[in-house]
């Protein structure tokens, strides 16, 4: 049995993990690792970057072709797709959030790894609106980049 | 109690109902069951048990199980948590075991109504079977015990998984709206009959077609039809399992849908802390609910050593900080007259609880999300074969791969025929529409059925589909053996 069937945490072993290089023109994290019967990031990927053999196979992002546009992350059922762009010292997280605090762009919010432990301040970017989905991106240190996965405004 | 702001549902402020609990006058909100009225200004006793007398509050929060029974304008037993809330009303607790007083059925005749085909349940798989039924050419009644149709979709306001021809991507809530419109525009076209507030009470003896009684709800008194038919859907859904514990029939302990139905429903809060019981996806999807409502979730315990449901769901509660706790069970509720903690316990490899392990928790609120048990008891009056399935979640009626039952014109669709997803209900519904429609002459679409039993089978090829793919194939070799 793996831990996270366990605990639910996934880490990053479990994960496709990007190229610096790739972290750098920002892309999507799918942190979808089980066999389940879903494909709607597939067909919201404009270049198909993303792909899966059958329904049930988890999907894989090709890193080469994404473009880190951020379409998947409010398109996912499960709030599992989160986009992450690495530059210098500083990360910018675009994450599914829906809660009834709403963030808006420049406001300091906490930021939360996987186990919902508070591990630092982030500050709201930018907010879009998929359906009743927000789409928040907030900027963190970027050795964070890999942990925070929520906020809490 | 009642929830104002939420980020997926808009509650908007509704007309105010003033209505008496035991002679006290009380205000609800139109759109309110009673059940829900009640809670919305903290009533959570409802009944109290036959020979104990303990208090009792509402389980299932569908009209399945009989802790809500009230006596409503002088006439007992009605099940409050799907009773509509009216103007005026006099609720009062009833007595152990209520008097019937004489039906009244408006000192009207019995209507007789005649139909190609008879849809039981208008949830997901009941919907698609009706819209795929008339849809072929089939003339269609469906009835269904809720106000509205829609079943247990109208609760569900996450995004549902799957592909694109199952609605993924798409909340269930909106899902129910969609399968409404294609509904109400065949009603307009007149292919298909729509009764809610109604029950399908029982079957009858005939000679040539199915015979059904159904009584139809009007403020409290009802209105009897004989319904003929050459072909039923039974798509009556499932009922949540209760629990064996200390304490679980306190008022707060609740079946995890019956509080979904509550909060996302009706806008009301079961509470204000929640142990959640079962880390299957519905323990797993209500609990991230609950946070969205507002409401704090303590943790949530699974006895398995693993977590049964998606991980992803497991995942959006973990980086809330709500504990996961596999190999862990409640023990006992404490609690006079409701619910004001509970201990749970570790539990070792056989499942058996660990000496020395309990831990108290203070909640008001205990959700059991401990798997269902499929609603057959309209098959077993029929007649048709129900055998015992572990998988399916009990006794099922087996059935063949057009959802046909070992009687002839009698299918099934949905968690009544093995539980399973949402997904796979509205499948199986369209599956069982068209095949009626085929049976009975109305359509020839045999291409169009295997297309649909493909679909199925897609859903059903990962290891989440295990399960069901394993109680669908006992079940076909059931069927199988009944026909030769």
């Amino acid at each position: 049995m793996r831990e996270y069937e366990k605990t639910g945490i996934l880490s990053t072993k479990e994960l496709q993990v990007p190229s610096k290089k790739q972290l750098e023109k920002g892309v999507a994290i799918l942190e979808c690792v089980q066999e389940i019967p879903c494909n709607p990031c597939v067909d919201s990927c404009p270049v198909h970057a993303i792909s899966m053999k059958d329904i049930n196979a988890p999907p894989v992002n090709d890193f080469e072709k994404c473009i880190g546009c951020t379409k998947c992350v409010g398109v996912c059922p499960g709030l599992a797709i989160f986009v992450v762009k690495v530059k210098d010292d500083k990360a910018w997280v675009t994450l599914p959030y829906e809660f009834i605090t709403v963030p808006k762009v420049g406001d300091s919010v906490q930021a939360l790894d996987r186990t919902g432990t508070v591990r630092s301040k982030a500050l709201v970017k930018k907010i879009v609106k998929h359906g009743k989905t927000m789409v928040v991106t907030i900027e963190v240190e970027s050795s964070l980049a890999m942990d925070i996965r929520n906020i809490r405004v | 109690m009642r929830i104002r702001a939420h980020p997926i549902i808009d509650f908007k402020k509704r007309a105010e109902l003033p209505f008496y609990f035991q002679k006290k006058k009380l205000v609800g909100e139109d759109g309110d069951t009673i059940a829900s009225a009640l809670h919305a200004t903290g009533v959570r006793t409802l009944t109290t048990s036959l020979k104990y007398e303990s208090p009792r509050g509402f389980f299932c929060g569908i009209g399945k199980c009989s802790s809500c029974l009230m006596r409503v304008n002088g006439v007992p037993n009605v099940r409050t948590c799907i009773a509509p809330l009216k103007e005026g009303i006099l609720v009062e607790m009833q007595e152990k075991l209520a008097e019937l007083p004489d039906a009244e059925f408006f000192g009207e005749p019995k209507k007789t109504i005649d139909v190609d085909v008879l849809i039981v349940g208008a949830g997901p798989a009941g919907l698609c079977a009706a819209i795929e039924s008339a849809t072929q050419g089939a003339s269609v009644l469906i009835v269904d015990e809720n106000q509205c149709v829609g079943g247990q979709l109208v609760k569900q306001t996450h995004k549902f998984f799957g592909s694109k021809q199952e609605h993924a991507g798409t909340r269930g809530i909106d899902i129910a709206k969609e399968l409404e419109n294609d509904l109400r525009r065949l009603e307009c076209e007149g292919k298909i009959q729509v009764m809610t507030d109604a029950t399908v009470i029982g079957c009858y003896e005939n000679d040539k077609k199915h015979r059904f009684g159904v009584v139809e709800r009007h403020e409290y008194k009802s209105r009897l039809y004989d319904v003929r038919c050459d072909a039923v859907i039974l798509a009556c859904g499932a009922m949540e399992n209760m629990l064996l514990f200390p304490g679980n029939d306190l008022p707060g302990v609740y079946g995890a849908g019956a509080v979904q139905t509550l909060m996302n429903v009706y806008g009301v809060k079961p509470g204000e802390r929640v142990l959640m019981v079962g880390a299957g996806n519905v323990g797993l999807i209500v609990s991230y609910q609950l946070l969205q409502a507002g409401i704090a979730v303590d943790r949530v315990v699974e006895a398995a050593p693993f977590i049964g449901g998606y991980n992803v769901h497991a995942a959006k509660l973990r980086r809330c900080g709500v504990l996961i706790q596999t190999s862990h069970s409640i023990k006992e509720v404490c609690g006079e007259k409701k619910v004001e903690g509970a201990v749970v316990v570790r539990l070792d490899e056989n499942w058996k609880p660990i000496k020395d392990s309990e831990e108290y928790i203070k909640c008001d609120t205990i959700c059991l999300a401990v798997g269902l048990t499929p609603s057959t008891r309209l098959l077993s009056q029929i007649g048709v074969n129900l055998e015992f399935i572990p998988e399916a979640g009990g006794y099922v009626a087996p059935h063949d791969g057009a959802m046909q039952t070992s009687v002839k014109g009698v299918y099934v669709a949905g968690d009544a025929s093995g539980i399973e997803e949402a997904s796979t209900a509205m499948i199986e519904g369209k599956i069982a529409g068209l095949a009626s429609a085929i049976l009975l002459g109305r359509s020839k679409n045999k291409k169009l059925l295997a297309q649909y039993r493909e679909e199925l089978a897609q859903l059903r090829a990962g290891p989440f589909g295990e399960k069901p793919r394993i109680a669908k194939e006992k079940i076909a070799k059931l069927a199988e053996a009944h026909h030769a």
